[in-house]
C-alpha cells in the first residue's frame, strides 16, 4: 500500500514543555485515521509540524515517501486546522480562487466544491457574513479543491451547533466513501468511532495506542446488574470464571468479563442460585470508556 | 513570480481600505503637479512656483522625487496592514498549509513592494517630465535626462522603507503598533542623536565626538534613507539669494551619494533577510 505520511520519532519542545514526545506513525492510502487525545495532548502540534507551520525540535517526517518537498506535498493535501481561516473581505468564490492560485491549479473545481458543501447560492457573499458552520464548510470545500490525496481535519466540529455537527459529519462520510484518505483529530469520541477505521491515541505528547478501531473495541463487554440483594449477587457472581472484575456504581453492579458470557446464561445461573435480578443489560465498552481507561 | 504577485495583489485589491489607500496615493502624486499653480505675494517677496525654477530640468528630478517621497506613508500603511492582517485573520498559517512555502510567502510581499515602488517611480518620472516640458526654461534632451540618479534613489528609498515596514510588521504582527513603532523609531533616531550630540558629549564644531556621532546617525536606517535625496530647497537660486542677504550660507552636496546608496542597500537586504529568518524560526 502507498504510504502518504510517515513520522519518525518526532519531538517538539516549547521551552520546558515537551509537547510531542517520540511520536511515530504511518498513514496509508485509503484508510480513515482518528487521532484521539484530550486537549493539550499534542494533536494539533503534531499536525502543525507536518503542515509546515510549526518547527520540529527533532525527528523526521516524510510526505509521499519523500518524493516531494513539504510545501509541494501540501499542495496535494487538504487540511483544516482549528478554525476556518479566510480573508473576511473576499467572497467565498474569491477566497477559493486564491487558494487555487496558491495550489497552482485551475479554477475549474471551485463551483463543484461549493456545491458539494452546499454553499453555491452563497458564493458571492463575503466570508465575514458566514456563520461558523458555513465557514467550516467553506474550509472543507477549500481543502477539497485539489481532490487531495489526504484530508486532514483538526477538530472540525468544534463550536458548531448540532445541525452544523451533523452536516460536517455527513460530509466527512461522503468524502471517506469516495476513497479519500482522512486524518481526523478530535476529542469527540463518537465522531471517531463512527467514521474512522484506524485510531491513534495521544496523551501528554506520547502515543499510547495505534491500531484498528475494531481491535480497540474488541472486548467481551460488561453487564450492568441490579438486585434487591446486591451483596449476595456480588458474592455469587465472583465465583464465575468469565468475570474479570466487579464494580459497584449507583446501586448497580458492573461486571467486566474476560471471556464470553451470554446474558441468558448468566440470568439462568443466577436464578439457580436464588438471586432474582431487577435489571440486566449487556454492553460493549465504548471507545469513550476505552479511551478514558487508556488516558487515565 | 507572476503567480506570487497575482496572489498578493488579489489580497490587496479586494480589501476596500487598501484599495482606497492606493488610489489616494496615486491621486496625490498627481497633486504634485498642482504645485505649479502656487502663487503668493508677501509684498517684499513675490513667489510664483511656475517661474521660480522648481520645474527646470534637471533640478525638477530632485525636487519632485523629494516631495513625492513624503507620500510613501500611504503605501507603508498598506504594506504594514497586508502583513498584520495575515496574522489576525490566521491566513498566514492557512497559506502555508495550502502549500505556499515561507519563502514564497515572503517573496510575494517583496515582489509587491518592488512593484509598488516601481509604479510610483514611473509615475513621478511621468509627472516630472510633463511638468518640466511645460515650465522648464531648458528643454534640450541632454539636460532633460541628466541627474536621473534621483529617480534611482527614489526607487531605492521606497524599497528600503517598505522592507523596514515589512520586517517590523512581521515582528510586531499588529498594524497600529507597527506604525506607532516606526514613528517612535523615527523620533528615536533624531532624539537620541541630539541628546548625545548636544547634551552628553557637549557640542563643539569639528570635534571628534561630534563627527563620529553625526556619522553614526547617518548609518541608521531612516536617516540613511532620508540622506539619499537631500532637501532641494536651499539649492534654488532665489533661496540662496535670500539666505545670502541674511548671512547664512549653505555648503551641501545635493547629489545622490554612493555611500548612502550602499548603506541603504545594506539595510534593505538586512531587513529582507531578517524577515525571512523571523518567518522561518517562528511557530505559527
Amino acid at each position: 500500500m502507498d504510504t502518504i505520511l510517515s513520522i519518525k520519532k518526532l519531538n517538539k519542545r516549547y521551552g520546558k514543555i515537551h509537547a510531542v514526545k517520540d511520536v511515530s506513525l504511518e498513514i496509508q492510502k485509503g484508510n480513515v485515521y482518528g487521532i484521539l487525545g484530550p486537549n493539550g495532548s499534542g494533536k494539533s502540534t503534531t499536525l502543525g509540524i507536518v503542515l509546515n507551520v510549526v518547527n520540529k525540535t527533532s525527528g523526521d517526517f516524510e510526505w509521499f515517501e519523500g518524493k516531494l518537498s513539504t510545501h509541494d506535498a501540501l499542495k496535494k493535501v487538504g487540511a483544516i486546522i482549528e478554525r476556518p481561516n479566510f480573508y473576511p473581505y473576499m467572497t467565498a468564490e474569491e477566497n477559493l480562487k486564491l487558494v487555487c492560485k496558491i495550489k497552482n491549479i485551475s479554477f475549474d473545481k471551485v463551483i463543484e466544491k461549493l456545491e458539494l458543501v452546499g454553499l453555491l447560492d452563497r458564493k458571492d457573499s463575503k466570508f465575514k457574513t458566514f456563520s461558523l458552520g458555513m465557514k467550516q464548510r467553506l474550509a472543507i470545500a477549500s481543502a477539497l479543491l485539489n481532490d487531495p490525496e489526504i484530508l486532514i481535519l483538526d477538530e472540525p466540529t468544534n463550536g458548531l451547533d448540532p445541525q452544523g455537527i451533523r452536516q460536517i459529519r455527513d460530509l466527512i462520510k461522503i468524502i471517506a466513501n469516495q476513497g479519500t484518505t482522512i486524518l481526523l483529530a478530535s476529542h469527540l469520541l463518537d465522531e471517531v468511532e463512527k467514521v474512522c477505521t484506524h485510531v491513534i491515541v495521544l496523551r501528554n505528547g506520547v502515543s499510547l495506542y495505534q491500531g484498528l478501531v475494531d481491535e480497540m473495541l474488541a472486548n467481551n463487554g460488561f453487564f450492568e446488574l441490579q438486585s434487591e440483594h446486591l451483596d449476595a449477587l456480588i458474592k455469587v457472581i465472583s465465583n464465575l470464571e468469565a468475570v474479570d472484575k466487579i464494580e459497584v456504581k449507583d446501586g448497580k453492579a458492573l461486571v467486566y468479563l474476560k471471556a464470553p458470557l451470554e446474558a441468558g446464561e448468566l440470568n439462568q445461573y443466577l436464578f439457580h442460585q436464588n438471586i432474582v435480578l431487577t435489571h440486566l443489560s449487556k454492553r460493549k465498552i465504548s471507545l469513550e470508556e476505552q479511551f478514558l481507561k487508556l488516558t487515565n | 513570480m507572476k503567480r506570487l504577485l497575482s496572489i498578493e495583489l488579489q489580497k490587496i485589491w479586494f480589501n476596500k481600505a487598501s484599495r482606497t489607500l492606493s488610489i489616494i496615493y496615486f491621486l496625490s502624486l498627481f497633486l504634485l503637479a498642482s504645485i505649479a499653480l502656487i502663487e503668493f505675494d508677501f509684498g517684499f517677496f513675490k513667489f510664483e512656483a511656475a517661474k521660480s525654477g522648481f520645474f527646470n530640468f534637471p533640478y525638477i528630478w530632485h525636487f519632485t522625487t523629494y516631495v513625492a517621497s513624503w507620500f510613501k506613508l500611504f503605501l507603508a500603511v498598506i504594506i504594514v496592514s497586508m502583513v498584520a492582517n495575515e496574522f489576525s485573520y490566521g491566513t498566514l498559517k492557512q497559506n502555508l498549509i495550502d502549500g505556499m512555502s515561507k519563502k514564497e510567502f515572503l517573496l510575494s510581499k517583496i515582489y509587491t513592494i518592488l512593484l509598488f515602488s516601481g509604479i510610483s517611480t514611473f509615475f513621478v518620472f511621468g509627472i516630472s517630465l510633463v511638468l518640466g516640458l511645460r515650465y522648464s526654461s531648458y528643454t534640450e534632451i541632454g539636460i532633460i535626462f541628466s541627474d536621473m540618479s534621483y529617480l534611482f534613489a527614489y526607487f531605492l528609498k521606497h524599497v528600503a522603507f517598505f522592507s523596514f515596514c515589512l520586517f517590523l510588521a512581521l515582528l510586531i504582527k499588529r498594524s497600529a503598533f507597527t506604525l506607532g513603532f516606526i514613528f517612535v523609531w523615527f523620533l528615536g533616531e533624531n532624539v537620541v542623536h541630539a541628546l548625545l550630540k548636544y547634551n552628553i558629549l557637549g557640542y563643539k564644531p569639528q570635534d571628534k565626538d561630534t563627527v563620529v556621532i553625526d556619522w553614526v546617525k547617518n548609518i541608521l536606517p531612516l536617516e540613511s534613507m532620508s540622506n539619499l535625496i537631500v532637501e532641494p530647497f536651499t539649492r534654488l537660486n532665489f533661496v540662496k539669494s535670500v539666505s545670502n542677504t541674511v548671512g547664512a550660507t549653505f555648503v551641501k552636496n545635493y547629489q545622490v551619494q554612493p555611500i548612502y546608496v550602499g548603506i541603504v542597500l545594506f539595510w534593505t537586504f538586512l531587513f529582507m533577510y531578517c524577515s525571512f529568518l523571523l518567518l522561518k524560526k517562528r511557530d505559527l
